[in-house]
């Protein structure tokens, strides 16, 4: 979700992915860059992100991620999906504030 | 699933994957440095900050593949490796099972054929054989087929049932065909009305025959099979519209049926109509037979009742001739008994299919356990490695699946081959054919086989696969690997799993030998009835008819038959000739008919008597004996004389003896009387497991053949000829060409010896003598297998404890002996099993024995013995070897 929040931005190549998220998060989540690979991997399968080799503006030959149609609606989704079960998750931490109660 | 082109793609997605990472690490190593590291430092840093990078690549990659198929390839190569590695136990493992899995998809795909498989009609559950029982006619009881229906019946069933779409009657027969080549004989379907629409199977070419085809002496048409038209014809598309003549009567071609198509069971080269007349129709005339599509939803009961319901009416509504009224429904108490037209086809062969597949389900069973107690060794040798894994943290089930993986793969092998096996097995089967099993042509490895085959390749590789499984996955490996480094001796919990095996095999084995054993004391029991006749091979026989179309006088039908006698018996070697209506054991329709003794009256219960038609010398010539009294003789069938031979059986119970049979007199209903001038031995006319019947032979020209107040002479003669040279090419063309120079439009057909047509009436029993045969042969050869394997193998497990034996000072006699002994033990214990189960299972066999029971004692005793000889035998090679290891060698080997 993250990273296709941050492709939706703009697109960009596993590097300044990585570099992307952690400045974002102001260093908060500190996980092994490589395991972005991995995720990558998930996401091109699953047509939600496409990638083509390129040149970056560091003048090096990188390859670029860019969402797809279909990884916007996916996004959109999650996103979605996510903020109800955080709605969720907060109502029951703070049951004062819920207005069923 | 867009996984395949997947495949395809990964190397480059590989590719670009770790060029990608290789990138990463750089760029992150670079910015480290220009942030002040060293290189190596930041080298260090960012292989850090990434992680394990093939790690990373191979749970990246991870995301392109199929997980379980991946691992299974994996384990599926390491599972050939380790069995090419011993392509010997491969080999004989693949090989046994082949031969097993073969043998079940052979049989299974004749069961599945000939008792699955519907009939090869469109709805063919809907069709039905519409037959009769008559309980109150004696002697009609012996038909095993029940009454059959009249032509009368036709009518009146057709025109007022309400539950049928669609009713007609059939009959098969022969005819002579004239005006393409040379005459010949062909097998006729005769139809009425009715019978082709409830096949509904259209023609491949031309047009059914159709409702006005069926007018009596109205157009005359014909319709071909299509391997006639192809052997004939030589499948030529014009020959619908062309003429050929049939008995003498022109008629048109009209069309011709699709390859495969039989009537019910019956293979026809033409298909002629009825066109009954229906002025002339009576009630009796019971040689039809009936077949009728329900409508749809029909239930059987219902039809029965239906024809239950025309019964009646039937009877009320055609002349009689003479039958007191209510006849048949008082007296004969004829009822219904419509039964599926797939029972009638297949009959009861079914029992002989379920005995064959039982028995071939039991040899795969052995070859199974023969299996097991290979790989049982295998393991063994193994143990080790498993061992070794096993304390490295590779998991049971991990253990087990591979174990499972191994004999799987084992089993799917032997599958295909078997499949190979199967299909060389099953053209082999139709082509030496039993004639008695039905649906042969139908005979084929179909998807539902190969379906069977898989089921069972699987399940036999789990079978006995998992028994090593169970021995050595769910063990403890810790103590396994103590151990299992020092050979010391056999355990005696591993000994056990494997010689319980053999007992199983033993049991097993001994049930077939039993079975086998039974069906060849069948078969001698058999062999040893005189059928009545002597000397079967030197008996040729042969049929030739002759059409009313082709000679209309009976006495010159029976003068051409002489003719045709005096020329058959001038050919070189020929001893004597004799005809009558039909051949014993040729299976054709027996005619029965009420017969009244002079002097008693004709009762309502007189039983129904065979009867057949002879001409002088036919039992002198076919080795019959007469038991009193003499032949016919043409003066007898010239001078038209009133006489008559009947069987001794019949002499015994209407007259006490046969010489007092002599002189007395006797008729069918009508006049005049036949004085018995002789009295022959019993034939077994229905094969020789069945009784003898009692028969009364009229001379072959008579009054009353065709019905009262007729005159004629047998016109379908089957003819022997007894002769040293009876079979070879060289007579046979010497008897047609005596026939052709008596009339040269006379065909001569279903040539043939006497030898031929008793060993088809025995084929159904030799047929399961042979299965059972080969299946007994194989579970034997399998059983001394497995015993000579046991014992071979402890030999070796103990060389040690031999070593330490003899040089202590054991005898070598004692040595041999205990091995020998612990093989007779375990035969010992096998076979008790098996007689136990034998006894049990023997009793379903029993429907298939003749003059012999189930509990037959000299089977029980020599099968036993001789299983107890050969495994002697088996323990003894390897015990030998025992004794003659060398203490020296045996102790230095460890």
């Amino acid at each position: 979700m993250m990273i296709l929040e941050s492709l939706r931005r703009q697109p960009a190549h596993g590097y300044a992915l990585v570099q992307h998220i952690q400045q974002r998060s102001n260093n908060l989540l500190q996980v092994e860059e490589g395991s972005l690979y991995p995720a990558l991997q998930r996401l091109l399968k699953a047509d939600l992100v496409k990638a083509k080799w390129g040149v970056s503006s560091t003048n090096r030959r990188v390859r670029t991620y860019q969402i797809t149609a279909a990884g916007l609606r996916h996004l959109e989704q999650e996103i979605s999906s996510f903020e109800r079960m955080f709605e969720g998750v907060a109502l029951v931490l703070n049951p004062e504030r819920s207005p069923a109660n | 699933m867009n996984w395949l082109p997947d495949i395809f793609r990964r190397r480059k997605i590989y590719g670009d994957l770790a060029e990608e990472m290789r990138i990463h690490l750089e760029e992150r190593t670079e910015q480290l440095i220009a942030e002040g590291m060293s290189r190596q430092e930041a080298q260090q840093a960012a292989r850090r900050a990434f992680g394990n990078p093939t790690v990373i690549e191979e749970r990246s990659r991870e995301v392109w593949q199929l997980p379980f198929v991946e691992s299974l390839g994996r384990d599926l190569k390491l599972v050939f490796r380790r069995l090419g590695k011993s392509p010997g136990f491969a080999a004989t493992v693949i090989l046994t099972l082949a031969i097993g899995i073969g043998a079940n998809t052979a049989v299974f795909s004749v069961v599945n054929s000939v008792l699955f498989k519907p009939l090869p009609y469109p709805d063919a559950e809907q069709l039905v054989a519409v037959r009769l029982v008559a309980p109150g006619a004696a002697g009609l009881a012996d038909f095993s087929s029940g009454l059959r229906l009249s032509s009368s019946m036709f009518f009146t069933f057709a025109e007022q049932n309400r539950t049928f779409q669609s009713f007609g009657v059939w009959n098969t027969g022969t005819a002579n065909v004239t005006g393409i080549d040379q005459p010949h004989e062909v097998h006729t379907a005769l139809i009425s009305d009715g019978v082709l629409q409830a096949l509904s199977v259209p023609p491949v070419l031309g047009r059914w025959l159709l409702p006005a085809d069926q007018v009596p002496h109205g157009r005359k048409a014909v319709m071909l099979s299509y391997g006639y038209w192809q052997r004939r014809f030589g499948g030529d598309r014009s020959v619908v519209g062309r003429s050929i003549a049939i008995d003498a009567q022109p008629r048109e071609i009209v069309g011709v049926m699709p390859k495969g198509f039989e009537l019910v069971n019956a293979d026809f080269d033409v298909i002629v109509p009825f066109a009954f007349d229906r002025n002339k129709q009576q009630l009796a005339g019971f040689g039809f037979q009936g077949i009728a599509r329900l409508k749809p939803g029909i239930p059987i009961a219902q039809a029965n009742a239906d024809v239950k319901r025309m019964l009646p009416m039937w009877e009320g509504s055609w002349p009689s001739q003479g039958v007191p009224s209510h006849f048949y429904e008082k007296t004969w108490r004829i009822t219904s008994a419509i039964r599926p037209l797939k029972q009638e086809v297949v009959g009861n062969v079914g029992n002989v299919l379920w005995v064959i597949m039982a028995t071939i389900g039991v040899v795969m069973l052995i070859a199974c356990t023969n299996v097991a107690n290979l790989l049982l060794v295998r393991a063994d040798g193994r143990q080790q490695e498993l061992a070794v894994r096993a304390a490295l943290g590779a998991g049971r089930g991990r253990i087990a699946w591979e174990l499972l993986l191994e004999s799987v793969v084992l089993g799917l092998m032997g599958g295909v081959l078997g499949i190979a096996i199967a299909y060389e097995g099953l053209r082999l089967l139709v082509a030496i054919g039993p004639a008695s099993l039905p649906r042969l042509g139908e005979i084929c490895l179909d998807g539902r086989s190969l379906g069977f085959t898989l089921v069972l390749s699987v399940l036999s590789g789990v079978l006995f696969g998992s028994i090593p499984v169970l021995r050595y996955a769910g063990r403890r490996m810790t103590t396994a690997s103590r151990s299992a480094g020092r050979t010391a001796s056999i355990s005696r919990e591993r000994q056990r799993s494997r010689d319980l095996l053999v007992v199983a095999q033993v049991a097993m084995a001994m049930v077939l030998l039993v079975s086998a054993m039974l069906m060849i004391r069948t078969f001698q029991a058999l062999r040893t009835i005189d059928p009545g006749f002597a000397h079967a091979e030197h008996l040729q026989t042969m049929r030739i008819s002759i059409p009313a179309s082709l000679i209309a006088d009976p006495e010159l039908v029976t003068r051409t038959q002489n003719n045709i006698v005096d020329k058959l018996t001038a050919i070189p070697g020929v001893t004597s000739v004799g005809f009558a209506d039909s051949m014993p054991m040729e299976g054709i329709l027996a005619n029965w008919n009420g017969v009244e003794i002079e002097g008693q009256k004709l009762g309502e219960d007189t039983p129904m008597r065979l009867f057949k038609y002879v001409a002088p010398e036919f039992f002198h010539t076919l080795g019959t004996r007469m038991v009193a009294g003499r032949e016919l003789t043409w003066t007898d069938i010239y001078g038209r004389r009133p006489v008559v031979i009947i069987s001794e059986s019949l002499a015994r119970e209407w007259w006490g003896s046969p010489s007092a049979a002599l002189g007395k007199r006797l008729r069918d209903y009508s006049p005049p009387w036949f004085e018995v001038v002789g009295v022959v031995e019993d034939v077994h006319v229905n094969g020789v497991r069945e009784k003898a019947p009692g028969i009364v032979y009229w001379p072959s020209m008579a009054p009353g053949i065709l019905g009262p107040n007729t005159f004629d002479a047998v016109r379908g003669a089957a003819f022997a000829v007894r002769s040293d040279r009876a079979g070879t090419e060289a007579f046979v063309n010497e008897i047609q060409q005596a026939v052709w120079s008596v009339n040269a439009s006379l065909p001569v057909a279903a040539v043939r010896t006497m030898q031929e047509i008793y060993s088809q009436s025995l084929a159904r029993t030799s047929f399961t003598l042979v299965m059972l045969g080969i299946a007994g042969t194989m579970a034997f050869i399998l059983g001394i297998i497995g015993i000579y394997g046991v014992i071979s193998y402890a030999v070796s497990q103990r060389t040690r404890e031999i070593g330490i034996r003899l040089a202590l000072g054991e005898q070598q006699a004692r040595l041999r002996w205990m091995f020998v002994r612990s093989g007779l033990v375990l035969t010992g214990i096998g076979v008790a099993v098996g007689v136990v189960a034998a006894t049990g299972l023997m009793r379903l066999l029993k429907s298939l024995l003749f003059g012999v029971s189930p509990l037959d004692p000299f089977t029980y005793v020599s099968v036993p013995v001789v299983l107890a000889v050969s495994a002697m035998l088996a323990s003894y090679l390897p015990a030998r070897r025992a004794a003659s290891v060398d203490p020296v060698e045996a102790l230095r080997a460890e």
